[in-house]
């Protein structure tokens, strides 16, 4: 059985991080730029899998196990915040929530 | 022995006073004042009687203060036969003078509040520092107290701070002693360079050691030093303005302890200046001419605290004479019976200006000797004191310089035996003036309280017969030169001098009044010279302050600070915030915009690497 090239692994992680990167800046749902950061947290993990595969490593997985946890704890916050947001001002346009400026 | 229980008593009743004085009674900040500086009286004299003959200091050494390279400098005190005479003067004489003040300063409370207290705070730091002063075993410890007692001086001079005329006098005694101080710690640094300590025991005895010209260098800065303390030419003009402070703190700070710390510190010195003739010389010839300098000036004021503020400059003088001629243990004689009856004169004044109410001006007295006879007749002890009558304080002492000084140079003798003449009469005149013909003012007078004329009593005791305290004899071990030999011809001269001056005071103020001013009439512009004071603050004024105040301000301020250093601070104001405006458009509040810049920011750094690097392998 044919083995998967590494380029291609590579080039399905950047893909997706494209994905995230523009989902990020171009949606104003807070949900679907939240969504969009989980998005690009994968594509790296899936970059250090990669490597960790092709280098026969164990370091690679050990990064991306680290890089899940923060990334539920990330969620967990984040969620919280979104909530705490639309509590408060019954939007979740990103573009609204600038409190901070002025 | 705990030496340091002598300055740190006083300095509780500072602490006691300046933080609790403004809820105590006047009685009970009176009596933390005065007990704390009896109690140093009295431990001083116990340590001293405990201390036996004293041939050798005796020091203690409390901690090591600064240590660096070569520099160890302890905090020392110690006590010899001149701290001896020193400390009991100062807490013996400064205990009547806290005394006497609580009736002087009875009435203070007026504009400035709680000025009671206040003025006892300040005398009881006062105390600390002199004491400090006095007892320091180093140069450094003894230029702390030297430079407190000026602050204590300083704060007691504008003591009306609600009065412009104090205030400007206290600034100017703190200015003017600056500039002797300048010279008073270059000679400090001088000796740590040459001996590398500031032990006095230490400097002493190498000292002969050192070559000539370092020693007068370092003699002659330590005159400035003292010359800017004891209010010496040409530094003696912040003693005469003074004077705006309260009478009891002229009699202790400007008469009796304070201004005699430059004799001091020149006699202390003497294992310096015996190596050093020039600078003996030096201190001999302003000793010399400051003393007839001033007395000339002090024949012709007309307020009575001011008369003795010039005859203070012009005996400081004597002294100087006594110490320049080799006969330091003179100075120290006379410096002890000057604060004796120099402080009786100040506290007799004030105790005349107390019974009129605050008038200081002799041309409103008159006819006072039965209407406030304690004081007269203490006054009287004191002046004839001054006046060097045969064996009362001041003749012994006088005498003693003014022989030395007839073995040094004769001219000297002679000008400070006219000196004495002048000084003879100026105090008679004011005593005459005072005390006899008719009352010429419009208040009633009234004796003062006996809390006042007590000390006076005491004190005109100690003029009559403190010349029987022979500190000559009892400092001849200490000194390098004996006892000087007495000259009965010359001290006929000089009592002579002096009784003639009573006389021509008396023939000019009692005997025919008009005579004096027919008399200033007829010298007028000799008369205009000298009651104006040679215009010598007038020819600082022109001479030195408009130049430093000008040149300030045209260059230091409009110049240098106004242009180069504002410029330099606004403009690096003006740029940051030209960049900010810049910046400040990046800052726009939308999350997207941010996350672009931090894309772009990636972008271009990957970018940067794989273009200039080539590439991570």
């Amino acid at each position: 059985m044919a083995e998967v090239p590494v380029s291609w692994f590579l080039t399905l992680s950047a893909v997706l991080f494209v994905l995230g990167v523009s989902g990020f800046l171009f949606r104003r749902n807070i949900i679907t730029v939240f969504m969009s950061i989980e998005l690009m947290l994968n594509a790296v993990n899936l970059t250090f899998i990669t490597f960790a595969y092709q280098l026969k490593q164990v370091n690679g997985h050990l990064f991306a196990f680290f890089v899940m946890v923060v990334a539920a704890a990330e969620a967990t916050v984040g969620l919280a915040i979104i909530l705490t947001v639309f509590k408060n001002r019954s939007t979740l346009n990103i573009d609204d929530v600038n409190s901070m400026k002025n | 022995m705990q030496l340091w229980l002598i300055p740190i008593l006083p300095l509780a009743g500072f602490f006691i006073n300046g933080v609790f004085g403004r809820r105590f009674s006047k009685s009970l900040v009176s009596t933390v004042a005065v007990g704390s500086v009896v109690l140093a009286f009295a431990w001083a004299l116990r340590v001293i009687l405990a201390l036996g003959d004293l041939n050798s200091a005796y020091t203690e050494h409390y901690f090591t203060w600064i240590q660096s390279g070569f520099v160890n400098i302890g905090c020392d005190m110690a006590v010899d036969r001149l701290t001896v005479v020193m400390l009991m003067v100062v807490t013996g004489i400064g205990s009547l003078i806290h005394i006497y003040a609580i009736g002087y300063m009875a009435h203070e409370h007026g504009p400035n509040f709680g000025g009671f207290y206040r003025f006892f705070a300040y005398l009881n730091l006062f105390m600390f520092f002199m004491l400090t002063l006095v007892l320091a075993a180093n140069f450094l410890l003894l230029f702390v107290g030297w430079e407190g007692v000026g602050l204590c001086s300083y704060l007691l001079i504008g003591f009306y701070f609600d009065k412009k005329f104090a205030t400007n006098a206290g600034n100017k005694a703190f200015i003017v002693n600056r500039i002797g101080d300048f010279g008073f710690s270059l000679a400090i640094f001088l000796i740590m360079v040459n001996f590398k300590s500031l032990d006095f025991a230490t400097v002493f005895q190498q000292a002969p050691g050192a070559s000539e010209a370092t020693l007068t260098t370092i003699g002659l800065l330590l005159l400035v030093g003292a010359c800017g303390k004891s209010a010496q030419l040409p530094l003696y003009v912040w003693l005469p303005d003074a004077m705006a402070g309260p009478t009891p703190v002229s009699a202790l700070i400007h008469a009796a302890t304070m201004v005699t710390a430059g004799v001091y510190m020149c006699a202390r010195s003497w294992p310096i200046y015996v190596h050093a003739p020039e600078a003996m010389h030096a201190i001999a010839l302003i000793g010399i001419a400051t003393a007839f300098f001033a007395a000339t000036i002090g024949l012709a004021q007309n307020d009575i605290k001011k008369v003795f503020a010039y005859s203070t400059v012009s005996q400081l003088g004597y002294m100087f004479v006594g110490v320049g001629c080799g006969a330091f243990s003179a100075g120290i004689y006379h410096l002890m019976t000057h604060a004796f009856f120099k402080a009786l004169l100040f506290l007799g004044s004030g105790s005349v200006i107390h019974a009129l109410s605050g008038e200081q001006d002799l041309r409103n007295m008159g006819g006072l000797r039965t209407k406030i006879p304690w004081t007269f007749w203490t006054m009287l002890c004191a002046a004839l004191a001054i006046s060097g009558f045969p064996f009362t304080s001041g003749f012994f002492s006088k005498d003693a310089i003014l022989i030395a000084a007839h073995g040094y140079a004769p001219w000297m003798f002679w000008l400070g035996v006219v000196t004495a003449g002048m000084t003879a009469f100026y105090v008679f005149r004011a005593m005459f003036l005072a005390f006899f013909g008719t009352y010429r003012g419009r208040e009633h007078p009234h004796e003062s309280p006996p809390v006042m004329y007590l000390p006076l009593v005491v004190l005109a005791a100690l003029s009559l017969g403190g010349g029987f305290i022979k500190i000559p004899v009892f400092l001849d071990k200490f000194f390098p030169t004996g006892e000087v030999p007495e000259d009965s011809t010359l001290m006929a001269i000089s009592v002579a001098f002096g009784l003639g001056g009573i006389a021509l005071a008396y023939l000019m103020y009692v005997l025919k009044p008009s005579m004096a001013d027919s008399f200033a009439d007829s010298v007028k512009g000799l008369y205009t010279l000298v009651y104006n004071k040679y215009f010598v603050d007038e020819i600082y004024d022109a001479a030195v302050v408009r130049p430093v105040v000008g040149g300030s301000r045209a260059v230091l301020w409009k110049t240098v600070d106004a242009g180069f250093i504002d410029g330099m601070v606004n403009g690096v104001g003006t740029l940051s915030r030209g960049v900010g405006d810049v910046l400040r458009r990046m800052q726009s509040g939308n999350i997207r915009s941010y996350a672009s810049w931090v894309l772009l920011g990636c972008v271009t750094v990957i970018g940067a690497v794989l273009f200039f690097l080539g590439g991570v392998r």
